[in-house]
């Protein structure tokens, strides 16, 4: 896989997205890599990104008709009846109409209302179902009823289709496992010198807690160990896919690794000579599977803290040349283990 | 080593635990020579302030000999006598910086949980809870110093330990109260509480150039110390007069130019509004009984300054916002930033300006810790200030 490929555009100052290329389940590794990214510099996410508004924007649309539909179906069911065919029973069309409204208002309450639309394909069969058997009556108006049950059929065929995307983007955006996580930290140091620090890759298993090492292997190239529960190791290659001196370093993880991952960091120098303002994007999509279980466990249930709490060792090493500790100081308990109390209190506090 | 550990509300028992070991490397170890109950220390001895757990070493008021020095530390070497300032400070942050020690970015290990409590973590202290760091407490006979250079102020031959002691917290934190009210010739200053911080506010606004101090409290011998040793001016007993009255009869109906809330989360009101509070905070709806914080605004002149060094610790209520924004008020609090002041109010105390050592009441081995605690928190025997010898 050519790196250029998962390069950002060199005007892309915004450091938003993240170029992790996210797999489908049902396709392999090598075309889900392709087919994110067809051909160009894009960003896979931001492709995502515009399936999902895309999704989003149609969902909103079908919100608003079943609404409609559902006040006409409600208010007239007499001309509906008539429209439809399907002569008499006004008080099942408006039972129907009811229907329509609750979808209508659960798709519109929701930013990604997968079951609500997933609802509306359940209503086309039973709209259907009704018209089949308002077709056996006598009363109807067959000609009508068959007119009606085809705009149906195609009402359903959209709704389907559109429920599809919608659930494919919800997941590729938020469902699917894989880990976001942006956080930023101002450090009383200069850019080059936290730029540096962090460049040399095999400074990092110093503030990041989960990392054992990482072996720098060439320019581009580097190797990285990450602790896992009961001395299981997860290992990774990564490349640098960008390096601007003192702006921004970007890498991920090369094909193949169990663990697919991608991260950022920016520096900006702080304003009113503070120092840098460092910020950092990772996202990291943990396979199927029980070895999936090990790498979520490894990065913890708050991944958000686990970077919070790096970023902060970051910093104190670089303010302070060392990261502040208790552990091993007494206390009067059988076995002191303060830190123990410590550690649990900080993931409790992440959790409200 | 011996070390005096918390186990609960009015429990702390004196126990044997390990000896502490330099654990960063810019830690030092001190072997503790004098050690002092903090009115604050109360707080926790109340059960008021979270995360306390069992068998923390309490005491964040202490000086000692160096013994260790981690390979980092620069200044110190074995045998010199250090006082240590209470909130532990890198030196290199934004804040440190900028001599403002207590709000160090880079010495509370749990900082996220400071940062639910309080938006932003302050500096980690000496056994003063898991939220402000968990570091073991000074009332022990050892105890490890982080960041041990800049913590720490060398006191040459000579001085003895009772007078430079309260360097550590409540000398500065008296001092910070003082030099908060920006106090200028002429001016009144109030000060409610009469405890040992209470006693240097007063002691400081007069240094500072205050005409008028007033020091409120309920007990005699305290007020007495206020007007004798600190050199309080008027002393008014909120039990027998009405302090809003008093201090307004004091200063013609002006109110005092600064006033000082040296009391904190757990101040006395007999009546209907301090049963409010006692009932509120029994039930954890308030955390503190922030009445002196209220009569302090009260009270302080249009255009005045409430200067607050008593510990709050959470959310309160019937705070008159509408008498502070009307009257135009100006609100300076926070903990001590020990280290900006050690070595000017050392300077005093050597030029015999002053002898901290005045609100000293009682004197024990650190065995006797629980005792002093008892005593301390019920004011038997007169008890201003316990010194613990280990």
């Amino acid at each position: 896989m050519p790196t250029s490929e998962f390069r950002q555009g060199e005007d892309d100052r915004s450091g938003q997205s993240i170029p992790i290329p996210v797999r489908r389940q049902s396709e392999p590794y090598e075309r889900s890599m392709r087919s994110s990214t067809p051909g160009s510099r894009r960003d896979p996410w931001q492709q995502n990104r515009e399936d999902a508004a895309q999704a989003q924007l149609l969902a909103r649309a079908l919100g608003w008709f079943s609404i409609g539909l559902g006040m006409t179906e409600l208010v007239a069911p007499g001309t509906i009846a008539r429209i439809t065919g399907m002569n008499g029973n006004r008080g099942l069309i408006r039972a129907l109409g009811v229907r329509e409204i609750a979808q209508g208002v659960g798709i519109l309450s929701r930013p990604k209302p997968v079951g609500w639309l997933w609802s509306r394909v359940f209503g086309d069969v039973i709209d259907l179902a009704v018209l089949g058997k308002a077709a056996a009556s006598p009363q109807s108006n067959k000609f009508r009823v068959a007119a009606s049950a085809a705009a149906i059929t195609g009402m359903t065929v959209l709704d389907f289709k559109s429920s599809q995307q919608l659930t494919r983007v919800a997941d590729l955006i938020e469902d699917d496992g894989s880990i976001h996580v942006k956080k930023s930290i101002i450090i009383n140091r200069p850019v080059e010198e936290i730029y540096n620090f962090w460049r040399d890759f095999k400074n990092l298993p110093r503030v990041m807690e989960h990392l054992e090492s990482v072996e720098v292997t060439s320019e581009k190239r580097s190797r990285w160990v990450a602790k896992g529960p009961a001395g299981k190791r997860v290992r990774w290659e990564a490349e640098i896919i960008e390096d601007r001196p003192n702006e921004r370093i970007a890498w991920r993880s090369i094909e193949g690794a169990t663990v697919e991952n991608s991260g950022s960091v920016r520096f900006e120098a702080a304003p009113g000579a503070r120092g840098t303002l460092v910020r950092v994007e990772l996202a990291y999509r943990p396979p199927a599977g029980p070895l999936g279980a090990t790498v979520a466990k490894l990065m913890g249930r708050e991944p958000e803290l686990q970077v919070e709490e790096d970023l902060r060792r970051l910093k104190q090493l670089m303010e302070a040349g060392e990261v502040i500790t208790t552990e091993g100081q007494p206390a009067g308990r059988a076995k002191s283990a303060s830190w123990k109390y410590d550690y649990a209190g900080r993931r409790l506090a992440a959790a409200f | 080593m011996k070390a005096a550990c918390w186990y609960g509300k009015h429990d702390v028992r004196v126990e044997e635990v390990g000896d502490p070991k330099i654990l960063n490397r810019r830690d030092a170890v001190v072997k503790v020579t004098k050690t002092a109950i903090c009115g604050s220390d109360l707080h926790l001895y109340n059960g008021l302030i979270p995360t306390m757990e069992s068998g923390d070493i309490l005491g964040h008021e202490f000086m000692g000999e160096v013994v260790e020095c981690g390979p980092d530390v620069k200044k110190l070497k074995s045998g010199d006598r250090v006082v240590v300032a209470f909130p532990i400070a890198c030196g290199s942050c934004f804040f440190c910086e900028k001599d403002l020690f207590s709000l160090c970015e880079n010495s509370n290990p749990n900082a996220p949980l400071a940062e639910k409590m309080f938006g932003q973590s302050p500096a980690g202290l000496y056994g003063y809870s898991h939220m402000l760091g968990g570091f073991a407490g000074g009332q022990a006979q050892y105890a490890r110093v982080p960041f041990a250079d800049v913590g720490t102020i060398k006191i040459p031959e000579g001085t003895p330990d009772e007078k430079v002691l309260f360097l550590s917290d409540i000398f500065p934190t008296g001092y910070m109260a003082a030099e908060n009210c920006s106090i200028q010739k002429g001016d009144t200053v109030a000060v409610w509480g009469c405890g040992p911080v209470g006693q240097f506010a007063i002691a400081s606004a007069k240094m500072l150039g205050a005409d008028r101090v007033i020091g409120i409290d309920r007990f005699p011998e305290r007020l007495r110390m206020a007007t004798d040793k600190a050199k309080a001016t008027d002393a008014v007993n909120y039990e027998e007069r009405d302090v809003y009255d008093e201090l307004m009869d004091i200063t013609g109906g002006m109110g005092p130019d600064a006033c000082i809330d040296a009391v904190g989360m757990e101040a006395h009101l007999s009546g209907l509004q301090g049963a409010y509070d006692r009932a509120k905070q029994a039930m954890m709806f308030e955390s503190d009984r922030p009445h002196v914080f209220r009569q302090a605004i009260m009270a302080c002149r249009k255009g005045g300054t409430v200067s607050v060094a008593g510990v709050y610790g959470g959310f309160d209520d019937k705070i008159p916002l509408g008498s502070f924004m009307n009257k135009g008020l100006t609100l300076k609090t926070g903990q001590t930033h020990v280290q900006h002041y050690m070595q000017p109010l050392l300077e005093r105390i050597q030029n015999d300006e002053i002898d901290p050592s005045f609100v000293i009441t009682h004197r024990m081995p650190l065995e006797e810790a629980p005792k002093g605690y008892d005593i301390f928190l019920n004011k038997q025997e007169d008890c201003v200030k316990v010194v613990l010898t280990p």
